[in-house]
């Protein structure tokens, strides 16, 4: 029976660059990562980006999107980090926030890294393009262990703002 | 003054968090990435735009060949 362990996790308490979830054991079978975001960019919607192991190269995706009013879908092979979807950005209704989840299967073996990402911007409105889904097909073509995970918008400093959280598990198929 | 921007690192291993302040390095690779990002979704705007033009182009000419605008939407379903 799987079983999903509580590795760490942190609520900030004031704006932050970056969150970094360092010297991740090698000890289960996958991880998952669930969080909530508020970025403090002045839009309705933002993007929440990763990096693993600190690494600026070899991430690419597949995306689809829809907001309500137009869908559609899309694939990136360049960056020096990749997108995790879309969260709620300052511009949005006071006290909102996006929310995410990853599944990283086998992070710690020895071949490429695929796992999945699903994220939502949420703008409590009623009016379609406020508010926003995506879930992607990730890929990160290195075969090092994942020991490092770091969340940002990079686009600016303090990027995230208080209270967005960010909780990391540990899944051990046993 | 402004604050320096900060960072949060949790050690999974020790349970420790720290906030720590940005490097100059940090700050400066920030920038960076915010320049990238921009361009990628620039380009990725302009990809949009043409395959919206390609498609409005398409529907304009099943159009001509006489299909109705049912049988045009039911081609990309």
């Amino acid at each position: 029976m799987a079983t999903y362990t509580l590795i760490s996790s942190n609520t900030l308490a004031s704006s932050t660059s970056t969150v970094t979830f360092s010297s991740i054991p090698s000890t289960y079978t996958d991880l998952c990562i669930r969080g909530s975001v508020r970025l403090a960019s002045a839009v309705q919607i933002g993007t929440l980006y990763m990096r693993i192991n600190a690494a600026t190269t070899t991430y690419s995706w597949t995306r689809l999107r829809g907001n309500g009013a137009t869908a559609s879908s899309s694939r990136g092979t360049t960056g020096t980090e990749i997108q995790i979807g879309l969260q709620t950005g300052a511009s949005a209704t006071a006290n909102t926030f996006g929310s995410f989840e990853l599944y990283i299967p086998n992070y710690a073996g020895s071949t490429n890294k695929p796992f999945s990402s699903f994220a939502v911007a949420e703008n409590n409105s009623t009016t379609a393009g406020q508010s926003a889904i995506e879930t992607f097909a990730e890929l990160w073509s290195t075969t090092s262990a994942i020991t490092s995970l770091t969340f940002s918008d990079y686009g600016t400093p303090d990027n995230m703002l208080s209270g967005s959280s960010f909780y990391l598990y540990g899944i051990s198929n046993a | 003054m402004a604050e320096t921007p900060t960072k949060v690192v949790v050690n999974c291993t020790t349970g420790v968090t720290e906030v720590l302040p940005l490097t100059a390095q940090e700050i400066a690779d920030m920038e960076t990435a915010r320049v990238a990002a921009e361009d990628q979704r620039a380009a990725a705007e302009a990809d949009a735009a043409v395959v919206a033009a390609a498609k409005e182009s398409a529907n304009a000419k099943l159009a001509a060949l006489g299909l109705t605008a049912e049988e045009i939407s039911a081609l990309s379903k």
